[in-house]
């Protein structure tokens, strides 16, 4: 017989939905903050306002939706095609030492225009190689993806550490990082961007690596939903069975997902070494990954749906960082609890208020 | 067992109504079913059957409505109340777990305490006295996956009247089985009405209904709409009945022009990773023009016949043309490239293979053709051609509802299989492979489907249907291939088919 309830419209979908898991994850929150002694009113009004509430504060909030685009957009991919990519993390770790790499060897020849572009390649070709070694596994071999893309992350943690200690430190430094990278490879930031437009903004982190972001964004939904391959893609995604008797190769779909999905990752990179650090360093996903995939659960692995999502983590990273800072009994672990509990809402119970708005809008259809 | 006075109705239904959200499933039913007879439900797919056997087994709750058993005002909240007035169910699907024994089976969910031993041999006892009173014998002690199909079903009515069931109600019990097992299910089900069991017959083959039923009510969107005595009927009229309007059983055509072979199949064989021989031997020429039937009970290889024609299998051994091109196991095909030679492929399962019940109508009708143009320009996919191309097949298919944007698994079986059909007819291909053209679709659709298959033949195109349905293969086929245990056992001309001739070898008992 049919489904007894119909689907939820697309808005309600990847719009609505969320909304309601957000205001659910905040009403546990507020109760949590409550029985430490914190006005929980207070407290959201202090996270707001960390977040957005001045300039400075907005440019560190896009500065980490950046990050978290990517990193949702590149587990959003891989899931259309019905893979769980867990390997964000190590594909941006890859990802960022494929542009460190192009940029300390080319720097002092290249200018601006030629290395940047060339630069970001890198990133996408190194997370995307970090991508395919699994995929090829799955593919071929039958390896379970889930299981070697989470090894793959510790392989390239160590694989960085190795690296940094041993062959890319900078002569004479103490700490593992790498030499600074001359301006021609660095990305612009937005504070310097918008200055020379005359417009003045507090500097801040953000750098023009959100237009890529922007860019990926919407590259990723024409793909998915206006080309052949995205077609094929989300067919195999959804139905494997009917895949193959459309002609699909279900091995090298698996390989462009996953290449895909490791490029997309592998920008965080960008973003960090080229945007901010301007030097290789360890450690710059710092999470990234992981949470990429509470970002595409959360955006319905749509584009649309992850840059909303993509801004409220890292309006929560921003907030959250400037609320333990405010309130001393709200700690750093606290408002990793915070974060816990949008996640959990928006990602593992983020079914549950369904019913009841099939419920609600079929009523007022009627 | 205890006889029922006639007067009180085993089971009555009174103005049963159920929706599912804007789906008027079952509207205002009502109906008696009198003890000690057997009662037919017909109906095409989506008519409400299904909907309303699971009211009455407590699997839904129905609206507003109310139920009666022998007698009695009743409320069903589960199959549990179901069991406890007797009611038992006997799904399409076996619920049987194949590794147990008949008699594990038959205990599962009544197992009867902590301990198995005293629950089994209370069991064995009753089953004893189940098969003398039913002439239901079976070994208790066979592993069910040893049995065949038939003998699986028996179980599972065994393991209904073990729990005390007085009322038996079968959905499509004859799915999976031959005819010769057909007829010993309904001389088994004469057997149960004679001792009094009240049996309903839950199905869309009207020649069943002819063949079993005392009285036979038929149900149209939701309603019954009509009731009757079986001997007072015909199929023509049942069939009229179910649809609404008058239906042609028979299929029209004229005597089959063939031309050149476009597909040929030498001693084709299919052997799995466990070294079973799925298939052996095969050997077919499908020529221009022909309609080729194959029959067979289920699973004896017609799916992997049809897979590794398509393309999507390669075959272990043998040797394929296929429109003038030799594929081999060194060598196999695939999807994209039958496609390309002219060859489509409807396939048995549509919701599994034919269609992505996620998709957009519009995106299933261009599943497998979406590479190169018409539908891809410049590297992008043409929406608004692809949506074009949707409602011109819904059009020229009578898809309903006609719209392109709408989810594919929100239409019904009828209308998906007409889309999937649409989509493969529409390349005018060259050679058309049909698995179980219509499986779970209405009668007005399956008239409309044969008259389609027979269409493309006569524009010259060579069509390979595998059907289960006998009558399916009987009145569209032009040659009859018989398989059995994965291979070809025998070649019949339908005008010289009988379904006892084709029924036995389909059992693998007559290699004609």
């Amino acid at each position: 017989m049919r489904a007894p309830r119909r689907p939820l419209p697309t808005w309600a979908e990847i719009v609505l939905l969320p909304l309601v898991n957000i205001a659910l994850a905040f009403l546990v929150v507020g109760v949590i903050v409550a029985i430490i002694g914190v006005d929980p009113f207070h407290a959201l009004r202090l996270l707001v306002v960390g977040a957005i509430g001045s300039s400075e504060s907005t440019g560190y909030t896009l500065y980490y939706a950046t990050n978290f685009a990517f990193t949702g957009l590149a587990v959003a991919v891989a899931f259309h095609a019905g893979l769980f990519n867990i390997g964000g993390e190590g594909q941006a770790y890859i990802g960022g030492l494929g542009c460190g790499l192009a940029i300390l060897a080319l720097d002092g020849w290249l200018p601006g225009w030629l290395l940047i572009p060339l630069a970001i390649a890198a990133s996408a070709l190194f997370g995307a190689a970090w991508a395919a070694v699994p995929a090829w596994a799955q593919a071929w071999r039958g390896s379970h993806i889930v299981i070697t893309t989470i090894m793959f992350n510790f392989v390239a943690s160590a694989l960085m550490v190795y690296l940094m200690v041993n062959v890319l430190i900078a002569p004479g430094s103490m700490t593992p990082q790498s030499r600074t990278f001359a301006p021609s490879g660095r990305i612009p930031a937005m504070h310097d961007a918008l200055a020379a437009i005359g417009i003045t903004v507090a500097p801040s982190a953000l750098n023009l690596t959100i237009v890529l972001a922007v860019l990926c964004c919407v590259g990723v939904w024409v793909f998915l939903w206006h080309t052949p391959w995205g077609y094929a893609l989300r067919t195999m995604g959804h139905n494997p069975e009917a895949a193959i008797y459309a002609g699909t190769n279900p091995r090298r779909m698996t390989m462009l997902a996953m290449c895909l999905s490791g490029a997309l990752a592998g920008f965080v990179g960008v973003n960090e070494l080229m945007g901010v650090h301007h030097r290789i360093v360890l450690d710059f996903p710092a999470g990234y990954g992981f949470a990429g995939i509470a970002v595409a659960l959360m955006g319905r692995s749509h584009p649309l749906g992850i840059a909303l999502a993509a801004l409220l983590f890292g309006a929560l990273q921003q907030g959250g960082t400037e609320l333990a800072f405010e309130i001393p009994s709200i700690t750093r672990e606290m408002v990793v609890v915070i974060q816990g509990l949008v996640i959990l809402f928006s990602g593992a119970l983020a079914h549950l208020p369904r019913p009841w708005l099939q419920l609600l809008l079929a009523r007022r259809a009627s | 067992m205890q006889a029922l006075t006639p007067a009180a109705a085993a089971i009555e239904l009174r103005g049963i109504d159920k929706s599912f959200g804007v789906v008027h499933a079952v509207r205002g039913v009502s109906l008696r079913i009198e003890a000690g007879t057997i009662t037919g439900i017909v109906g095409e797919n989506g008519a409400g059957k299904s909907t309303l056997m699971s009211i009455l087994y407590g699997l839904y709750r129905a609206d507003a409505g109310e139920i009666w058993v022998d007698g009695q005002p009743v409320e069903m909240t589960s199959p549990r109340d179901a069991i406890a007035y007797g009611i038992g169910m006997v799904h399409q699907h076996f619920m049987l777990i194949d590794t147990f024994t008949v008699l594990e089976n038959m205990v599962l969910g009544a197992e009867g305490g902590l301990m198995l031993a005293g629950g089994l041999a209370a069991a064995r006892a009753e089953l004893v006295r189940l098969g003398r009173d039913y002439g239901l014998t079976i070994d208790p002690d066979a592993r069910v996956a040893d049995l065949s199909v038939g003998e699986q079903q028996r179980v599972e009515i065994l393991k209904v009247l073990f729990r005390g069931a007085r009322t038996l109600i079968l959905d499509e019990p004859s799915a999976v089985l031959t005819p010769q097992e057909t007829d010993r299910l309904f001389r088994i089900l004469q057997t149960l009405k004679a001792r009094g069991v009240t049996v309903v017959l839950i199905t869309h083959k009207l020649r069943e209904i002819m063949a079993a039923t005392d009285r036979v009510y038929v149900m149209r969107q939701g309603q019954i709409v009509a009731e009757r005595r079986t001997i007072d009927t015909g199929t023509e009229d049942l069939a009229e009945l179910m649809v609404g309007r008058k239906v042609r059983l028979d299929l029209d055509k004229s005597p089959s022009r063939h031309g050149e072979i476009l597909l040929q199949a030498e001693h084709l064989s299919l052997i799995d990773g466990r070294g079973v021989r799925l298939l052996d031997d095969i050997g077919i020429e499908l020529r221009a023009g022909e309609i080729v039937g194959i029959a067979g009970v289920t699973g004896n290889g017609q799916s992997e016949l049809l897979q590794v024609l398509a393309g999507i299998r390669p075959p272990s051994g043998g040797r394929l043309t296929v429109c003038g091109h030799a594929l081999d196991a060194r060598h196999p095909g695939n999807p994209a490239e039958m496609r390309t030679l002219g060859l489509a492929h409807v396939p048995e399962d549509r919701l599994r293979q034919g269609l992505v019940a996620a998709f957009e109508a519009s995106e299933t009708s261009i599943l497998g053709y979406q590479d190169g143009p018409p539908f891809t320009r410049n590297y992008l996919l043409d929406g608004p051609a692809v949506g074009a191309h949707c409602a011109r097949l819904m059009e020229r298919f009578d898809v309903r509802p006609r719209s392109p944007s709408l989810r594919s698994s929100s239409f019904s079986g009828g209308n998906q299989q007409k889309l999937v059909l649409a989509r493969e007819i529409a390349r005018q291909p060259k050679v058309l492979l049909v698995g179980q053209p219509t499986r779970g679709v209405d009668i007005g659709a399956i008239e409309f489907i044969h008259r389609e298959l027979v269409k493309a033949r006569d524009a010259g195109c060579a069509v390979l249907v595998v059907s289960v349905e006998l009558d399916e293969i009987l009145s569209l086929a032009d040659r009859i291939l018989v398989m059995f245990a994965g291979r070809i056992v025998g070649e019949v001309a339908p005008d010289r088919a009988d379904e006892r001739r084709l029924g036995l070898m389909m059992a693998g008992a007559d290699a004609a």
